[in-house]
């Protein structure tokens, strides 16, 4: 008997307009749309292009290093006395982090369309990273908007990005976090909309963002479900990532959505908790609203004002996120937690004592969901937990609040 | 109210002479100086004003406007209040069309219906909201043309004449067309280009067609008025204000009267821009 098509799939958004459900969409400046639109069409193209998919694939494996290991953290299994944990180790990817599966996919289409620059935004400096390093590997010029506090913060990925030839420019409107980055690259891009592609970072924007940047960090659980079967012959119980714009989670979830079996969980930065205004849970602790593009959830005032929000890790700093993990939540498909910024700094030392791994401030966050939840399950269920990025950049930030002199 | 504005402009087509459209930002350093700044427009020359409603996260604006709007989010101001500027405007100028320009969330936020209702009330003619392209109509466009109230759309020069049916679609009151790729403040592009310009958009609309983005002189108003109907000036006074300011951010005796004087210096040039184009 032929399998009918799943009616109330979660795969299924979004729609022709770029809408997962009241989310999404394409919020943007009249000078921006003609652009868009054929960014629409290429990647529209592109996906179903064999030599697109070879390309990538190709470059994937030989210069990223794919697919990353599915590591069983038998320590850290044995230290928590619950579930077994296995992280998806995408943090040894070249570049150290998850971003360089959507930078490859999106240099692809800018070359392309004939673009002769690229622009980027960064939070915690890993896609400014990514960005630089692929546009160093295609020959194309690259200038990265990171926010003032941020330089300073992430100094170590400003200096790599200027080694590999991008221009950094701070921003310092707002609190000068990835938001007013990200402001600041859209007005770039309005104003060099002929030969500039703006390579978005995470999973958000106006469409055909979400999607596509989805598609390119969907090779995180594609893998893992591959990796996991050959492993234990069965899929995890649960899932574990960090969101902030939500791209490695969303690389991670989309693969598993229509299978119910599979719990899952993204984990928010609760900053300094959510009584305050000094977190950046906009899932938790938001409203939907419309800002960069799309209607997502958003941290704002009764104004429609968009508050800065706080966080540990600059990563996870932004007081909106992707448009998909807004619908996932409503739709109850996906569970989002906050993380304190305390609890992420004791899982950054709990994972780097027990397993010898540095993970980055952004998935120490789902690292602290996962050992609260471990120890409540049964020893033959399975979590899988992206390990999205690798701490080395973190190690000043982290040196200064555990008050060792370095 | 459409009437309003489609009055304004025969008026001014009577005339002969291209409308000048001032930009201000509501709140801008305070309510009640904005609201002087905004008595003050039309006897300086102003035709129609654009009150501008703080944001943000202003994607679209260059660091004057942007300035401007985090002094008036400072001093207090909302959207509540930009409509009450409105209303205290009505009381006294039944005549003036009054379009009120910003970004979609505070409005989305404020709920569309009540917003409309609350618009219409306050004198309101005409909406630009940025970030709602035509792809996104069903939000608050459909709405505001169902109440009457104009919806302005902005052209730009990547609005190619493919696309140029779609973007006067559900246009009404006006066309504002953006003259250059980029954000508010930059420089003024060639004249000639952007008369060209204007003659490709007229070539698909009757509507009247208005310039901005890098007006900021007489002569740019005269140069620009030369092809256009109208000609919106905005970073020019936001910086005016910016200018009178004390260190602080507060208002002193300069600042209304100093945009005053920028305005009629603008009106005088585009009151001889047709004489110059004539000759």
């Amino acid at each position: 008997m032929n399998e009918t098509p799943k009616l109330n799939s979660f795969k299924a958004g979004p729609d022709e307009d770029g809408r997962f459900g009241i989310f999404g969409g394409r919020f943007v400046a009249e000078t921006l749309m003609p652009l868009i639109l054929d960014l629409q069409d290429e990647w529209t193209r592109a996906r179903t292009d064999a030599a697109f998919q070879a390309e990538l694939q190709h470059l994937n494996t030989h210069y990223t290093g794919r697919p990353s290991p599915l590591y069983f953290a038998e320590r850290m299994t044995a230290e928590l006395g619950g579930a077994k944990i296995y992280f998806k180790r995408d943090e040894l990817n070249h570049t150290g982090s998850h971003k360089i599966n959507n930078c490859l996919g999106q240099i692809l289409l800018a070359k392309r369309m004939g673009k002769t620059r690229i622009i980027a935004e960064t939070g915690a400096g890993q896609h400014g990273v990514a960005s630089a390093t692929v546009a160093a590997r295609f020959g194309l010029p690259c200038v990265v908007y990171m926010g003032a506090t941020d330089v300073e913060r992430q100094a170590p990925n400003v200096f790599r990005m200027k080694l590999l030839g991008a221009e950094v420019k701070p921003v310092t409107a707002g609190h000068g976090t990835l938001k007013d980055a990200m402001n600041e690259a859209l007005r770039d891009w309005v104003t060099n909309v002929d030969d500039t592609y703006y390579m978005i970072g995470t999973a958000a924007g106006p469409h055909p963002y979400p999607e596509m940047v989805r598609e390119f960090q969907s090779v995180i659980g594609k893998e893992v479900r591959e990796q996991m079967m050959a492993a234990e012959g069965r899929l995890p119980d649960l899932l574990v990532a960090a969101v902030g714009g939500g791209s490695n989670a969303i690389g991670l979830f989309h693969p598993f959505l229509d299978d119910q079996s599979v719990k899952i969980v993204g984990v928010e930065a609760g900053g300094k908790g959510l009584d305050g205004e000094e977190h950046c849970a906009s899932l938790t602790a938001g409203s939907p609203g419309v800002l960069h593009g799309n209607r997502t959830y958003l941290l704002q005032d009764g104004d429609g004002q968009i508050k800065e929000g706080h966080s540990i890790s600059a990563g996870l700093d932004y007081p909106g996120i992707g448009p998909e993990h807004s619908w996932l939540k409503d739709a109850g498909r996906v569970e989002y937690v906050p993380i304190m910024d305390h609890e992420a700094l004791e899982a950054f030392q709990f994972l780097t004592r027990l397993e010898g791994i540095i993970p980055a401030l952004e998935p120490s966050h789902a690292l602290a969901e996962v050992m609260k939840r471990a120890p409540k399950m049964d020893k033959d269920q399975i979590i899988v937990m992206n390990l999205c990025g690798r701490g080395d950049k973190d190690i000043f930030t982290v040196g200064k609040l555990l008050g060792m002199g370095l | 109210m459409t009437a309003r504005m489609d009055k304004r402009f025969a008026d001014l087509a009577a005339e002969g002479r291209p409308a000048l459209v001032t930009y201000f930002m509501g709140g801008d350093p305070d309510f009640d100086t904005s609201l002087a700044i905004m008595k003050a427009l039309p006897s300086a020359g102003s035709d129609i004003i654009e009150l501008g409603m703080p944001f943000s996260d202003p994607m679209a604006d260059g660091p004057a406007i942007q300035l401007a709007g985090q002094r008036a989010l400072k001093g207090g101001q909302t959207l509540v209040k930009t409509l009450e500027i409105a209303r205290r405007f009505r009381e006294d100028d039944q005549d003036t069309p009054i379009v009120m320009m910003g970004y979609y969330n505070p409005i989305y936020i404020y709920g569309v219906e009540r917003f409309l209702d609350d618009a219409l009330a306050c004198g309101i003619d005409g909406l630009i909201v940025v970030d709602l392209p035509p792809e996104m109509d069903d939000e608050l466009c459909i709405p505001a043309l169902k109440k009457d109230i104009n919806f302005i759309r902005l052209a730009t020069p990547t609005t190619d004449d493919k696309r140029l049916p779609k973007v006067l679609e559900n246009t009404s009151g006006f066309v504002y067309y953006v003259s250059m790729n980029g954000i508010t403040g930059s420089a003024l592009p060639d004249p000639t280009v952007v008369g060209g310009a204007v003659q490709r958009i007229k070539g698909h609309t009757k509507l009247p067609v208005c310039v901005g983005f890098g007006v900021k002189t007489a002569e740019h108003a005269r140069a620009i008025g030369a092809s256009a109907d109208g000609v919106v000036v905005g970073t020019a006074i936001v910086n005016q204000v910016a200018s009178s300011l004390t260190a602080d951010g507060k208002s002193t005796g300069a600042t209304v009267p100093g945009v005053e004087t920028l305005v009629r210096s603008l009106s005088a040039g585009v009151r001889s821009a047709r004489l110059v184009a004539a000759e």
